[in-house]
């Protein structure tokens, strides 16, 4: 039953992290992302999955997707049609998989974030539709696939599994939300493991939606920088497998890390602009501190959402020099948006991703694009490479609409 | 553990806005007539069951974030505002945290249709005005704004089935105090994309749009009231489950049949698309309402409104308990099960 929960333990479980798969512009899989993240390279470059001659803006960061998925259990006309963004889910969810070493089981949930769906599906149908308005060959797949759940479904398929399936779609937060909802059915003992993630593939739509925002950079995305002009768009998955502390235990999983706080708040000031002091963002953090019982100054390093953008930046860097308080001067802050764009529903969980790498392997991602950084950031904003003892990460993301949440990952030693 | 409790319902459908005009419409039983949809390039439209203009028209609707908007958020704000009821105050004041969930499958197509045209016609001229309110949580966010609540709001995307698991993220919510009380909103909107699309898997179907909305409370199972007694497992189309698989699981999840008790089905009850759901009730020896027969297929409103009227005839004390029937579309077989519990003593 979904509902009412089977007894609640008496206090909640810890969760943790025993796989985690990503794919981002930077490459497929943990070493080609954390080579990359960790010397900050950039991988905008000019779009070629559409035509952009008329848009203001040409880059993007590209995904290269492989030539064949990971052997799967998708029939080949099931893997025929997975859209862009159902390889890449797979492809994300496959690397956690063989990480964690798991086996199906009937029953086990899956949580998915994103934006689009299947949304170049959908462009294609209603670009049939309109321009060939009785030519109905294509359309009913069309249908059935642009939807997100069906890429969830395609996951279950693969793995062999009946899920449930869940689909958060809280924009730029949807990757962040879904792991935080599975970390909370999690440790109030709703399951005893869960597959949770984000992903988001370009499209034009989209991309003619930010372009027309004119919330593209036509430079460089540089977060947190003077010049700061705007956002550069990616695309990319990363999924999460996630275990209560006695399940992993029982099995002896070797643990990547573990998530100790989640927090969420909703701001209402605008659809599409943050509150300009970032107090929704600011109530995030401190929610996540509150559940994970962590101080500010406890947290090493934050990955701040950091689009780019002059009004998410200026609010978010407000937020962050309120929470950190004293010790804000002493915090590490980037954005790894300067190196693999923004990757919208993907965003939060990748991100989470950097964290765990960060962790794992003591060191912080620096934004290569900056070079001034805004007085505002009265934290550190970092723009080299560095080795640091890494115990505590905080990532931050938010979405339009409102949505902000905040996920704290502790190292496990 | 307290338990979770409808405290009360909001509609807008083809019958009219409000669950007064929901519950005179299912009690006609005559399906609503239907519109003609025009259709761009064809001659013949489509039809659907459209959402009347509301006489007059509701102040609501002069907050500054519902101008411009899709209308499935005027219909997920107006069915919010009326389950939500009295308690608005306590939201605005700060003194209630609403946790705020919006389920839809389409989301805001109206907007997203007019934003691709524009794009497909030239991407330099594409409107800065329409891409906001194509994003999945445009109506969440415009609700959140509309109520005044900064607790936990989002937006869950499905087949129909997500109005339930909504619920049961929101009685989770509720017994993890994430918030002080929850609004669960099924919500769509009509578009000649939509219809057209449902055309090409059952033909029989009428498009139709609108929100429903149920509003939960914590509370004491001695106060009574309309309590939300079980959700099911969301049992998914994956891994080889059928239809009828999937509907066998989900009863087995439900209390035996009981010649008193209600079941709302999502089939209709005539057609080959619910057949499955059907025979998965044959052995029903209560009574039973097929929302769609008379309102259309409004895809997640719809299985919202099968929860409105389950929670209005146990509200009104017409009936003591209700099941309620979802087979998706495209994802899941979910079932929901309320019940009216008796006040025993002061809590």
């Amino acid at each position: 039953m979904l509902f009412p929960p089977l007894e609640s333990p008496r206090e909640p479980l810890r969760v943790v992290i025993t796989g985690a798969g990503v794919v981002t512009p930077l490459g497929l899989g943990w070493h080609a992302n954390a080579e990359g993240f960790r010397r900050g390279r950039s991988s905008v470059r000019p779009v070629t999955l559409f035509e952009v001659a008329r848009q203001r803006v040409k880059t993007a960061a590209e995904v290269d997707l492989p030539e064949a998925l990971p052997r799967s259990n998708l029939s080949p006309r099931q893997a025929g049609r997975l859209d862009r963004a159902g390889k890449l889910l797979l492809l994300a969810a496959h690397e956690a998989w063989r990480q964690a070493g798991w086996e199906p089981s009937e029953q086990l949930p899956v949580v998915l974030g994103t934006t689009g769906g299947g949304m170049s599906l959908g462009q294609d149908y209603y670009r049939q539709a309109l321009q060939d308005p009785f030519r109905q060959r294509g359309q009913p797949r069309r249908i059935v696939h642009y939807q997100a759940q069906r890429q969830g479904l395609d996951l279950c398929d693969d793995f062999g599994f009946r899920g449930p399936v869940t689909i958060i779609a809280n924009a730029c937060a949807s990757g962040a939300n879904a792991i935080g909802h599975a970390w909370e059915l999690l440790r109030r003992g709703g399951a005893e493991r869960a597959l949770a993630g984000g992903y988001d593939a370009l499209c034009q739509l989209i991309f003619a939606g930010f372009d027309s925002l004119q919330a593209l950079s036509p430079t460089l995305c540089r977060p947190f920088d003077t010049d700061r002009d705007g956002l550069s768009l990616g695309e990319g998955a990363a999924v999460l497998t996630l275990e209560t502390l006695p399940y992993a235990s029982r099995r002896g999983a070797e643990i990547l890390g573990e998530i100790i706080g989640y927090g969420t708040a909703n701001d209402t000031h605008h659809l599409t602009q943050p509150q300009p002091d970032g107090d929704a963002a600011l109530a995030a953090m401190t929610a996540a501190c509150a559940t994970a019982r962590v101080t500010p100054d406890q947290v090493d390093y934050l990955n701040a959402h950091g689009t780019g953008t002059p009004l998410n930046d200026h609010a978010e860097a407000l937020a962050i020099n309120r929470w950190a308080g004293a010790s804000t001067h002493r915090l590490r802050v980037s954005s790894t948006k300067a190196c693999i764009g923004h990757l919208l529903g993907a965003a939060g969980a990748v991100e989470t991703v950097v964290c765990l790498m960060a962790l794992r392997e003591q060191w912080l991602p620096p934004e290569t694009t900056l070079t001034t950084a805004d007085p505002i950031c009265r934290f550190e904003v970092l723009r080299v490479p560095v080795e640091a003892r890494v115990e505590v990460t905080l990532t931050n993301s938010f979405g339009f609409g409102g949505a902000n949440a905040a996920l704290l990952l502790r190292r496990w030693a | 553990m307290s338990r979770i409790f409808v405290r009360g319902v909001g509609a807008v459908s083809p019958a009219g806005w409000g669950v007064s005009s929901l519950r005179s419409a299912l009690e006609r039983r005559h399906p609503l007539p239907a519109q003609p949809l025009p259709r761009p390039g064809r001659v013949q439209p489509h039809w659907a069951r459209a959402v009347p203009q509301p006489q007059p028209r509701p102040d609501f609707l002069r907050h500054a974030r519902l101008r411009r908007c899709s209308p499935i958020t005027h219909y997920a704000v107006a069915a919010a505002l009326e389950a939500i009821g009295d308690d608005l105050a306590s939201v605005q004041e700060g003194c209630l945290r609403l946790g705020i969930l919006v389920c839809t499958m389409a989301g805001c197509v109206n907007y997203s249709r007019r934003f691709w045209e524009e794009t497909l016609r030239d991407p330099a001229t594409a409107s800065p005005v329409l891409f906001p309110e194509t994003v999945f949580n445009a109506p969440a966010s415009h609700v959140a704004a509309c109520l005044g609540s900064t607790a936990a709001s989002h937006t869950l995307v499905g087949d129909e089935g997500v109005f339930l698991q909504g619920l049961a993220v929101g009685a989770n919510w509720l017994l993890g105090r994430r918030a002080d009380a929850c609004v669960v909103i099924g919500a769509g909107e009509v578009d000649w994309v939509v219809a057209e699309a449902l055309h090409l898997f059952d033909r029989q179907a009428i498009h139709s749009d609108g929100a429903g909305a149920v509003y939960l409370l914590p509370g004491d199972p001695r106060a009574g009231g309309v309590e939300l007694a079980g959700i099911t497992d969301a049992h998914s189309l994956a891994a080889g489950q059928t239809r009828g698989g999937a509907l066998r699981r989900m009863r087995s999840e439900l209390p035996a049949p009981s010649p008193t008790e209600v079941l709302f089905l999502s089939a209709t009850t005539a057609g080959r698309y619910g057949a499955a759901e059907r025979g998965a009730w044959t052995d029903w020896t209560g009574p039973r309402v097929a929302t769609k027969d008379v309102l259309g297929e409004a895809f997640v409103a719809s299985s919202a409104w099968q929860c409105v009227a389950a929670c209005d005839g146990l509200l009104r004390r017409e009936f003591t308990a209700a099941t309620v029937s979802v087979m998706g579309s495209t994802q899941q077989a979910i079932g929901a099960r309320f019940v009216l519990s008796p006040r025993t003593s002061t809590p």
